[in-house]
Protein backbone atom coordinates (compact mmCIF):
# COMPACT_ATOMS: atom_id res chain seq x y z
CA UNK A 1 0.00 0.00 0.00
CA UNK A 2 1.43 3.66 -0.83
CA UNK A 3 0.17 6.45 0.18
CA UNK A 4 -0.05 10.09 -1.79
CA UNK A 5 3.20 11.59 -0.97
CA UNK A 6 3.16 15.65 0.80
CA UNK A 7 4.55 18.25 -1.24
CA UNK A 8 6.53 20.66 0.40
CA UNK A 9 8.23 24.01 -1.08
CA UNK A 10 11.73 24.41 -0.80
CA UNK A 11 13.09 27.01 -2.90
CA UNK A 12 11.92 30.07 -4.73
CA UNK A 13 12.76 32.53 -7.36
CA UNK A 14 10.93 35.46 -9.00
CA UNK A 15 12.29 38.38 -11.08
CA UNK A 16 9.89 41.17 -11.08
CA UNK A 17 8.97 44.80 -11.76
CA UNK A 18 9.10 44.91 -7.89
CA UNK A 19 13.14 43.93 -8.49
CA UNK A 20 15.27 41.05 -9.68
CA UNK A 21 14.96 38.76 -7.41
CA UNK A 22 12.28 37.52 -4.39
CA UNK A 23 14.21 39.31 -1.54
CA UNK A 24 14.12 42.68 -3.00
CA UNK A 25 10.62 42.01 -4.27
CA UNK A 26 9.60 40.78 -1.04
CA UNK A 27 10.93 44.12 0.55
CA UNK A 28 9.17 46.31 -2.38
CA UNK A 29 6.05 44.70 -1.92
CA UNK A 30 6.16 45.16 1.97
CA UNK A 31 7.18 48.56 1.53
CA UNK A 32 4.31 49.45 -0.81
CA UNK A 33 6.00 50.45 -3.81
CA UNK A 34 4.25 50.26 -7.94
CA UNK A 35 6.41 48.60 -10.33
CA UNK A 36 4.70 50.47 -13.10
CA UNK A 37 6.44 53.37 -14.86
CA UNK A 38 5.74 55.06 -18.42
CA UNK A 39 7.26 53.52 -20.83
CA UNK A 40 10.95 54.66 -21.69
CA UNK A 41 9.89 54.58 -24.96
CA UNK A 42 7.91 56.13 -28.10
CA UNK A 43 5.11 53.55 -28.68
CA UNK A 44 2.22 54.86 -27.38
CA UNK A 45 2.92 58.41 -29.54
CA UNK A 46 4.10 56.50 -32.07
CA UNK A 47 1.16 53.71 -32.73
CA UNK A 48 -1.16 55.49 -31.37
CA UNK A 49 -1.59 53.09 -28.32
CA UNK A 50 -4.46 54.42 -25.35
CA UNK A 51 -2.02 53.20 -23.29
CA UNK A 52 1.56 54.68 -22.04
CA UNK A 53 2.76 52.58 -19.40
CA UNK A 54 3.68 49.21 -18.11
CA UNK A 55 5.49 46.81 -15.14
CA UNK A 56 8.32 46.04 -16.41
CA UNK A 57 11.33 44.30 -14.95
CA UNK A 58 13.34 46.07 -12.33
CA UNK A 59 16.61 44.34 -13.04
CA UNK A 60 16.45 44.13 -17.46
CA UNK A 61 17.25 40.36 -17.91
CA UNK A 62 20.20 41.27 -20.65
CA UNK A 63 22.12 42.59 -16.94
CA UNK A 64 21.54 39.42 -15.54
CA UNK A 65 22.53 36.64 -18.48
CA UNK A 66 25.81 35.82 -20.48
CA UNK A 67 24.96 37.72 -24.06
CA UNK A 68 24.63 34.19 -25.43
CA UNK A 69 21.90 33.03 -23.75
CA UNK A 70 19.97 35.95 -24.39
CA UNK A 71 20.50 35.51 -28.18
CA UNK A 72 19.28 32.17 -27.60
CA UNK A 73 16.24 32.27 -25.13
CA UNK A 74 13.15 34.51 -26.01
CA UNK A 75 12.81 37.07 -23.01
CA UNK A 76 9.87 34.84 -21.31
CA UNK A 77 12.78 31.98 -20.99
CA UNK A 78 15.28 34.86 -20.18
CA UNK A 79 13.04 35.58 -17.20
CA UNK A 80 12.54 31.94 -16.16
CA UNK A 81 15.45 30.76 -16.44
CA UNK A 82 16.86 34.09 -13.90
CA UNK A 83 13.80 32.65 -11.22
CA UNK A 84 14.92 29.25 -11.74
CA UNK A 85 18.43 29.38 -10.98
CA UNK A 86 17.45 31.63 -7.79
CA UNK A 87 14.46 29.10 -6.97
CA UNK A 88 17.19 26.16 -6.94
CA UNK A 89 19.90 27.80 -5.34
CA UNK A 90 17.25 28.74 -2.54
CA UNK A 91 16.40 25.30 -2.07
CA UNK A 92 20.01 24.14 -1.95
CA UNK A 93 20.99 22.97 -5.06
CA UNK A 94 19.26 19.52 -4.18
CA UNK A 95 21.76 16.11 -5.81
CA UNK A 96 18.22 14.64 -7.40
CA UNK A 97 18.12 11.58 -9.51
CA UNK A 98 17.06 13.46 -13.01
CA UNK A 99 14.47 10.69 -13.57
CA UNK A 100 12.91 11.81 -10.72
CA UNK A 101 13.26 15.74 -11.52
CA UNK A 102 10.59 17.46 -13.48
CA UNK A 103 10.01 21.19 -15.02
CA UNK A 104 6.86 22.78 -15.76
CA UNK A 105 7.12 26.16 -16.55
CA UNK A 106 3.91 28.00 -17.96
CA UNK A 107 3.68 31.21 -20.24
CA UNK A 108 0.21 32.81 -21.00
CA UNK A 109 1.46 33.90 -24.23
CA UNK A 110 4.34 32.64 -25.32
CA UNK A 111 7.61 34.14 -27.03
CA UNK A 112 5.97 36.78 -28.56
CA UNK A 113 9.07 39.34 -29.02
CA UNK A 114 10.56 36.37 -30.53
CA UNK A 115 7.97 35.80 -33.31
CA UNK A 116 7.03 39.26 -33.90
CA UNK A 117 10.64 40.52 -34.15
CA UNK A 118 11.13 37.40 -36.79
CA UNK A 119 8.41 38.21 -39.10
CA UNK A 120 9.62 41.68 -39.30
CA UNK A 121 12.97 40.58 -40.04
CA UNK A 122 11.09 38.31 -42.69
CA UNK A 123 9.17 41.40 -44.31
CA UNK A 124 12.67 43.92 -44.31
CA UNK A 125 15.18 41.44 -45.57
CA UNK A 126 13.64 38.22 -46.85
CA UNK A 127 13.24 34.67 -45.29
CA UNK A 128 16.52 33.87 -45.64
CA UNK A 129 17.24 36.15 -42.90
CA UNK A 130 14.82 34.50 -39.90
CA UNK A 131 17.25 32.87 -37.41
CA UNK A 132 17.14 29.03 -37.49
CA UNK A 133 16.82 29.27 -33.45
CA UNK A 134 13.25 31.07 -34.02
CA UNK A 135 11.15 27.85 -33.62
CA UNK A 136 12.58 26.90 -29.93
CA UNK A 137 12.70 30.44 -29.27
CA UNK A 138 9.50 31.21 -29.98
CA UNK A 139 7.51 27.81 -28.67
CA UNK A 140 5.24 28.49 -25.78
CA UNK A 141 7.09 25.26 -23.93
CA UNK A 142 10.29 26.58 -24.55
CA UNK A 143 10.77 28.55 -21.13
CA UNK A 144 9.60 24.65 -19.91
CA UNK A 145 12.43 23.30 -22.04
CA UNK A 146 14.98 25.80 -21.03
CA UNK A 147 14.31 24.92 -17.55
CA UNK A 148 14.61 21.06 -17.83
CA UNK A 149 18.18 21.51 -19.71
CA UNK A 150 19.36 23.78 -17.11
CA UNK A 151 18.83 20.89 -14.36
CA UNK A 152 18.85 17.99 -16.95
CA UNK A 153 15.06 16.76 -15.97
CA UNK A 154 13.66 13.68 -16.91
CA UNK A 155 10.63 13.05 -15.52
CA UNK A 156 8.77 15.32 -17.93
CA UNK A 157 9.12 18.77 -18.67
CA UNK A 158 5.57 20.51 -19.40
CA UNK A 159 4.07 24.09 -20.27
CA UNK A 160 0.38 24.53 -19.22
CA UNK A 161 -1.14 27.48 -20.78
CA UNK A 162 -4.52 28.98 -19.25
CA UNK A 163 -3.54 32.96 -20.23
CA UNK A 164 -3.24 34.25 -16.52
CA UNK A 165 -4.24 31.28 -14.72
CA UNK A 166 -0.42 30.02 -16.43
CA UNK A 167 1.54 30.19 -13.44
CA UNK A 168 -0.87 28.59 -10.76
CA UNK A 169 -1.75 25.95 -13.24
CA UNK A 170 1.75 24.96 -13.27
CA UNK A 171 2.45 24.82 -9.93
CA UNK A 172 -0.55 22.49 -9.67
CA UNK A 173 0.22 20.06 -12.06
CA UNK A 174 3.82 19.84 -10.34
CA UNK A 175 2.36 18.95 -7.41
CA UNK A 176 -0.34 16.56 -9.27
CA UNK A 177 3.34 14.82 -10.67
CA UNK A 178 5.17 14.38 -7.16
CA UNK A 179 1.79 12.64 -5.81
CA UNK A 180 1.39 10.52 -8.20
CA UNK A 181 4.79 9.47 -7.79
CA UNK A 182 6.01 10.54 -11.12
CA UNK A 183 9.11 12.66 -9.42
CA UNK A 184 10.21 13.93 -6.65
CA UNK A 185 11.22 17.26 -7.29
CA UNK A 186 9.90 19.36 -10.01
CA UNK A 187 10.88 23.07 -10.37
CA UNK A 188 7.83 25.07 -10.98
CA UNK A 189 6.23 28.35 -12.18
CA UNK A 190 5.34 30.73 -14.51
CA UNK A 191 6.82 33.83 -16.60
CA UNK A 192 5.77 36.70 -19.21
CA UNK A 193 7.60 38.95 -21.42
CA UNK A 194 4.76 40.46 -23.44
CA UNK A 195 5.17 44.64 -23.01
CA UNK A 196 5.78 44.90 -26.95
CA UNK A 197 3.57 47.33 -28.15
CA UNK A 198 1.10 44.54 -30.65
CA UNK A 199 0.33 42.84 -27.43
CA UNK A 200 0.21 46.64 -25.13
CA UNK A 201 -2.19 47.79 -28.31
CA UNK A 202 -4.40 44.63 -28.30
CA UNK A 203 -4.91 44.59 -24.49
CA UNK A 204 -6.07 48.40 -24.70
CA UNK A 205 -7.98 47.10 -27.85
CA UNK A 206 -10.36 44.67 -25.48
CA UNK A 207 -10.63 47.52 -22.81
CA UNK A 208 -9.15 45.48 -20.20
CA UNK A 209 -6.21 47.78 -19.12
CA UNK A 210 -6.05 50.88 -17.07
CA UNK A 211 -5.76 54.07 -19.36
CA UNK A 212 -4.67 56.13 -16.44
CA UNK A 213 -1.48 57.24 -18.43
CA UNK A 214 -0.54 60.53 -16.06
CA UNK A 215 -0.39 58.29 -13.01
CA UNK A 216 1.30 54.65 -13.88
CA UNK A 217 2.18 54.17 -10.02
CA UNK A 218 -2.10 55.01 -9.16
CA UNK A 219 -3.15 52.79 -12.08
CA UNK A 220 -3.78 49.29 -10.77
CA UNK A 221 -6.01 49.75 -7.27
CA UNK A 222 -7.68 46.01 -6.63
CA UNK A 223 -10.93 46.86 -5.53
CA UNK A 224 -10.96 50.76 -5.03
CA UNK A 225 -14.14 52.84 -7.02
CA UNK A 226 -11.99 54.59 -9.41
CA UNK A 227 -10.50 51.32 -10.83
CA UNK A 228 -10.51 51.16 -14.45
CA UNK A 229 -8.51 48.00 -15.90
CA UNK A 230 -5.00 46.63 -15.15
CA UNK A 231 -1.56 47.49 -15.87
CA UNK A 232 0.48 45.29 -18.10
CA UNK A 233 3.73 43.65 -16.09
CA UNK A 234 5.87 40.87 -16.89
CA UNK A 235 8.25 38.79 -15.07
CA UNK A 236 9.05 35.35 -13.80
CA UNK A 237 7.94 33.05 -10.70
CA UNK A 238 9.49 29.82 -10.23
CA UNK A 239 9.32 27.56 -7.20
CA UNK A 240 11.04 24.25 -6.17
CA UNK A 241 8.22 21.82 -4.77
CA UNK A 242 9.13 18.73 -3.12
CA UNK A 243 8.05 15.39 -1.87
CA UNK A 244 8.15 15.99 2.04
CA UNK A 245 9.90 13.09 2.24
CA UNK A 246 12.82 13.90 -0.04
CA UNK A 247 12.89 17.19 1.42
CA UNK A 248 13.39 15.62 4.65
CA UNK A 249 15.99 13.04 3.93
CA UNK A 250 18.45 15.28 2.34
CA UNK A 251 17.57 17.82 5.26
CA UNK A 252 15.92 20.67 3.11
CA UNK A 253 14.48 23.79 4.64
CA UNK A 254 10.62 23.40 4.26
CA UNK A 255 9.35 27.12 3.55
CA UNK A 256 5.90 25.91 3.52
CA UNK A 257 3.93 23.06 2.16
CA UNK A 258 1.31 23.15 -0.67
CA UNK A 259 -1.52 21.27 0.30
CA UNK A 260 -4.33 21.45 -2.10
CA UNK A 261 -4.90 22.41 -5.87
CA UNK A 262 -8.20 23.03 -6.97
CA UNK A 263 -9.41 23.63 -10.73
CA UNK A 264 -12.50 24.55 -12.86
CA UNK A 265 -13.57 26.26 -15.72
CA UNK A 266 -16.44 28.34 -16.31
CA UNK A 267 -17.64 26.98 -19.50
CA UNK A 268 -18.97 30.50 -20.35
CA UNK A 269 -17.09 33.16 -21.94
CA UNK A 270 -13.76 33.82 -24.00
CA UNK A 271 -12.80 36.73 -22.07
CA UNK A 272 -15.71 37.52 -18.73
CA UNK A 273 -15.52 35.66 -15.70
CA UNK A 274 -19.00 33.84 -15.04
CA UNK A 275 -21.04 36.44 -13.10
CA UNK A 276 -22.32 34.17 -9.96
CA UNK A 277 -18.75 33.58 -9.40
CA UNK A 278 -19.71 29.79 -9.39
CA UNK A 279 -16.62 28.69 -11.56
CA UNK A 280 -13.99 30.15 -9.03
CA UNK A 281 -15.89 29.26 -5.96
CA UNK A 282 -15.83 25.46 -7.16
CA UNK A 283 -11.79 25.66 -7.63
CA UNK A 284 -12.07 27.45 -4.08
CA UNK A 285 -13.78 24.62 -2.96
CA UNK A 286 -11.94 21.94 -4.70
CA UNK A 287 -8.50 23.41 -2.76
CA UNK A 288 -9.71 23.52 0.45
CA UNK A 289 -11.50 19.65 0.07
CA UNK A 290 -7.66 18.63 -1.53
CA UNK A 291 -6.14 20.25 0.98
CA UNK A 292 -8.06 18.65 3.74
CA UNK A 293 -8.75 21.83 5.93
CA UNK A 294 -11.79 23.53 6.24
CA UNK A 295 -12.27 27.38 6.05
CA UNK A 296 -11.66 27.98 9.60
CA UNK A 297 -8.03 27.54 8.66
CA UNK A 298 -7.08 30.20 6.00
CA UNK A 299 -6.26 33.54 7.22
CA UNK A 300 -5.24 34.84 4.21
CA UNK A 301 -6.04 35.07 0.53
CA UNK A 302 -3.68 36.45 -1.92
CA UNK A 303 -6.47 37.88 -4.72
CA UNK A 304 -6.27 37.39 -8.26
CA UNK A 305 -7.77 40.61 -8.36
CA UNK A 306 -6.44 42.56 -11.34
CA UNK A 307 -8.14 45.80 -10.80
CA UNK A 308 -11.17 45.39 -13.37
CA UNK A 309 -14.31 46.73 -12.52
CA UNK A 310 -16.56 43.21 -12.99
CA UNK A 311 -13.93 40.71 -12.16
CA UNK A 312 -12.35 41.82 -9.09
CA UNK A 313 -15.88 41.76 -6.65
CA UNK A 314 -17.05 38.41 -9.06
CA UNK A 315 -13.94 37.26 -6.88
CA UNK A 316 -14.30 38.93 -3.82
CA UNK A 317 -18.20 37.56 -3.47
CA UNK A 318 -16.97 34.37 -3.90
CA UNK A 319 -14.34 34.52 -1.42
CA UNK A 320 -16.93 35.54 0.91
CA UNK A 321 -19.29 32.51 -0.46
CA UNK A 322 -16.41 29.49 0.18
CA UNK A 323 -15.63 30.76 3.58
CA UNK A 324 -18.81 32.27 5.63
CA UNK A 325 -18.08 33.99 8.23
CA UNK A 326 -14.70 32.72 8.45
CA UNK A 327 -14.30 35.36 5.71
CA UNK A 328 -14.74 38.00 8.50
CA UNK A 329 -10.72 37.04 9.85
CA UNK A 330 -9.40 36.41 7.19
CA UNK A 331 -6.95 38.92 5.44
CA UNK A 332 -7.51 39.87 1.09
CA UNK A 333 -4.12 40.93 -0.55
CA UNK A 334 -3.87 41.99 -3.82
CA UNK A 335 -0.52 42.20 -4.95
CA UNK A 336 -1.19 43.44 -8.71
CA UNK A 337 -1.52 46.57 -7.47
CA UNK A 338 2.65 46.89 -7.07
CA UNK A 339 3.44 44.54 -9.32
CA UNK A 340 1.29 45.02 -11.93
CA UNK A 341 -0.12 41.82 -13.75
CA UNK A 342 2.34 38.90 -14.97
CA UNK A 343 -0.36 37.17 -16.92
CA UNK A 344 1.51 33.68 -17.00
CA UNK A 345 3.78 34.19 -14.15
CA UNK A 346 1.28 36.07 -11.99
CA UNK A 347 0.22 32.71 -10.17
CA UNK A 348 3.81 31.53 -9.37
CA UNK A 349 4.25 34.92 -8.38
CA UNK A 350 1.87 35.56 -6.01
CA UNK A 351 1.76 31.93 -4.69
CA UNK A 352 5.50 32.88 -3.87
CA UNK A 353 4.04 35.93 -1.99
CA UNK A 354 1.42 33.58 -0.34
CA UNK A 355 4.39 31.89 1.43
CA UNK A 356 6.26 34.50 2.12
CA UNK A 357 3.30 36.00 3.80
CA UNK A 358 2.62 32.85 5.82
CA UNK A 359 6.68 32.06 6.65
CA UNK A 360 6.73 36.30 8.00
CA UNK A 361 3.42 36.54 9.51
CA UNK A 362 2.76 39.22 7.37
CA UNK A 363 0.08 39.88 4.63
CA UNK A 364 1.19 42.36 1.37
CA UNK A 365 -0.60 45.12 1.49
CA UNK A 366 -2.83 46.36 -1.46
CA UNK A 367 -1.64 49.85 -2.66
CA UNK A 368 -4.15 52.83 -4.00
CA UNK A 369 -7.05 51.80 -2.38
CA UNK A 370 -8.10 55.22 -1.57
CA UNK A 371 -11.88 54.26 -1.56
CA UNK A 372 -12.57 50.92 -1.65
CA UNK A 373 -15.59 49.66 -3.10
CA UNK A 374 -18.73 49.51 -1.16
CA UNK A 375 -19.77 46.32 -2.37
CA UNK A 376 -16.36 44.49 -0.83
CA UNK A 377 -17.10 42.36 1.78
CA UNK A 378 -13.99 41.84 2.86
CA UNK A 379 -11.05 42.99 4.55
CA UNK A 380 -8.48 44.31 2.32
CA UNK A 381 -4.99 44.73 3.72
CA UNK A 382 -4.51 48.53 2.45
CA UNK A 383 -1.32 50.49 2.22
CA UNK A 384 0.91 48.72 5.05
CA UNK A 385 1.25 44.97 5.72
CA UNK A 386 -1.14 43.27 8.34
CA UNK A 387 -0.01 40.95 10.76
CA UNK A 388 -0.94 37.29 10.42
CA UNK A 389 -1.50 35.20 13.61
CA UNK A 390 0.63 32.47 15.29
CA UNK A 391 0.05 28.74 15.00
CA UNK A 392 -0.75 26.30 11.71
CA UNK A 393 -1.81 28.55 9.53
CA UNK A 394 -3.16 28.43 5.78
CA UNK A 395 -3.95 30.55 2.51
CA UNK A 396 -5.58 30.58 -0.52
CA UNK A 397 -3.97 31.68 -3.73
CA UNK A 398 -6.51 32.59 -6.46
CA UNK A 399 -5.49 32.72 -10.14
CA UNK A 400 -8.11 33.10 -13.06
CA UNK A 401 -7.89 33.42 -17.03
CA UNK A 402 -9.68 34.49 -20.14
CA UNK A 403 -11.14 31.64 -21.22
CA UNK A 404 -12.72 30.64 -18.05
CA UNK A 405 -9.54 28.76 -16.53
CA UNK A 406 -9.85 28.99 -12.28
CA UNK A 407 -6.82 28.08 -10.55
CA UNK A 408 -7.14 28.19 -5.96
CA UNK A 409 -3.69 26.94 -4.35
CA UNK A 410 -3.97 26.34 -0.70
CA UNK A 411 -0.51 26.91 0.65
CA UNK A 412 -0.02 25.62 4.44
CA UNK A 413 2.98 27.14 7.13
CA UNK A 414 5.55 24.61 7.63
CA UNK B 1 32.35 46.88 -52.04
CA UNK B 2 34.19 43.95 -51.38
CA UNK B 3 35.70 43.44 -47.53
CA UNK B 4 39.54 42.40 -46.97
CA UNK B 5 40.36 38.77 -45.68
CA UNK B 6 41.16 40.41 -42.61
CA UNK B 7 37.30 42.41 -42.21
CA UNK B 8 35.52 39.14 -43.08
CA UNK B 9 38.16 37.26 -40.35
CA UNK B 10 37.19 40.05 -37.70
CA UNK B 11 33.34 39.86 -38.70
CA UNK B 12 33.34 36.50 -38.32
CA UNK B 13 35.23 36.17 -34.85
CA UNK B 14 32.76 38.62 -33.85
CA UNK B 15 29.73 36.51 -34.63
CA UNK B 16 31.12 33.06 -33.72
CA UNK B 17 31.52 34.75 -30.42
CA UNK B 18 28.63 36.37 -30.26
CA UNK B 19 27.16 32.91 -30.36
CA UNK B 20 28.89 30.79 -28.47
CA UNK B 21 30.02 33.33 -25.70
CA UNK B 22 33.68 32.21 -26.39
CA UNK B 23 36.09 34.96 -25.93
CA UNK B 24 37.02 36.49 -29.29
CA UNK B 25 40.96 35.41 -28.99
CA UNK B 26 40.20 32.23 -29.07
CA UNK B 27 38.40 31.85 -32.16
CA UNK B 28 41.41 31.65 -34.52
CA UNK B 29 41.52 30.41 -38.18
CA UNK B 30 42.28 27.16 -37.83
CA UNK B 31 39.72 26.32 -34.86
CA UNK B 32 37.33 23.68 -36.14
CA UNK B 33 33.33 24.69 -35.13
CA UNK B 34 32.46 21.60 -33.94
CA UNK B 35 35.56 19.80 -32.51
CA UNK B 36 37.06 23.19 -31.08
CA UNK B 37 33.96 25.16 -30.47
CA UNK B 38 31.65 22.80 -29.92
CA UNK B 39 29.00 24.34 -32.59
CA UNK B 40 25.90 22.37 -33.13
CA UNK B 41 24.51 22.56 -36.29
CA UNK B 42 21.62 24.90 -35.12
CA UNK B 43 24.38 27.09 -34.24
CA UNK B 44 26.50 27.12 -36.85
CA UNK B 45 23.58 27.87 -39.50
CA UNK B 46 22.84 30.78 -37.12
CA UNK B 47 26.34 31.41 -37.68
CA UNK B 48 25.36 31.20 -41.66
CA UNK B 49 23.03 33.50 -41.63
CA UNK B 50 24.50 36.05 -39.91
CA UNK B 51 27.45 36.21 -42.26
CA UNK B 52 25.51 36.10 -44.89
CA UNK B 53 23.84 39.69 -43.66
CA UNK B 54 27.22 40.74 -42.72
CA UNK B 55 28.71 40.52 -45.82
CA UNK B 56 26.23 40.44 -48.41
CA UNK B 57 26.97 36.47 -49.43
CA UNK B 58 24.89 33.52 -50.31
CA UNK B 59 26.62 30.56 -48.38
CA UNK B 60 24.28 27.38 -49.76
CA UNK B 61 23.67 24.64 -47.32
CA UNK B 62 25.85 22.00 -49.46
CA UNK B 63 28.61 24.25 -48.98
CA UNK B 64 28.17 24.49 -44.64
CA UNK B 65 29.38 20.91 -44.37
CA UNK B 66 32.66 21.80 -46.21
CA UNK B 67 33.34 24.32 -43.85
CA UNK B 68 35.39 23.05 -41.48
CA UNK B 69 37.80 25.67 -39.53
CA UNK B 70 36.96 29.28 -39.04
CA UNK B 71 39.67 29.55 -41.95
CA UNK B 72 37.46 28.03 -43.86
CA UNK B 73 34.50 29.73 -43.63
CA UNK B 74 36.63 32.76 -44.32
CA UNK B 75 38.16 31.27 -47.71
CA UNK B 76 34.99 30.74 -48.88
CA UNK B 77 33.32 34.12 -48.15
CA UNK B 78 36.14 35.40 -49.71
CA UNK B 79 35.71 33.50 -53.04
CA UNK B 80 31.87 34.17 -52.90
CA UNK B 81 31.95 37.81 -52.55
CA UNK B 82 30.73 39.08 -56.21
Amino acid sequence: MSSVPDVVITGLGATTPLGGDVASTWRAALAGESGARTLPNDWAETYGIAVSFAAQLKVPSVDVLPRPETKRMDPSAQYAIIAAREAWAHAGSPEVDPERLGAVVSSGIGGIWTTLDAWDTMREKGARRVLPMTVPMLMPNSPAAYVELEFGARAGAHALVSACASGAEAIGYACEMIRTGRADVVVAGGTEAAIHPMPLAAFAASRTLSTRNDDPAGASRPYDVQRDGFVLGEGAGIVVLESAAHAEARGATVLARLVGVGLSSDGYHITSPEPSGRGQISAMRSALVDAGLSTADIVHVNAHATSTVVGDLIEARGVREVLGADADRVVLSATKSMTGHLLGGAGALETIFTVLALMDRNAPPTINVSEPDPELVLDLVRDTPRALPDGQIAAINNSFGFGGHNVALVVASA
Amino acid sequence: MAYTEQEILAGLVEIVSEETGLPADSVLPEKSFTDDLDIDSLSMMTIVTLAEEKFDVRIPDDEVKNLATVGDAVSFIVGAQG
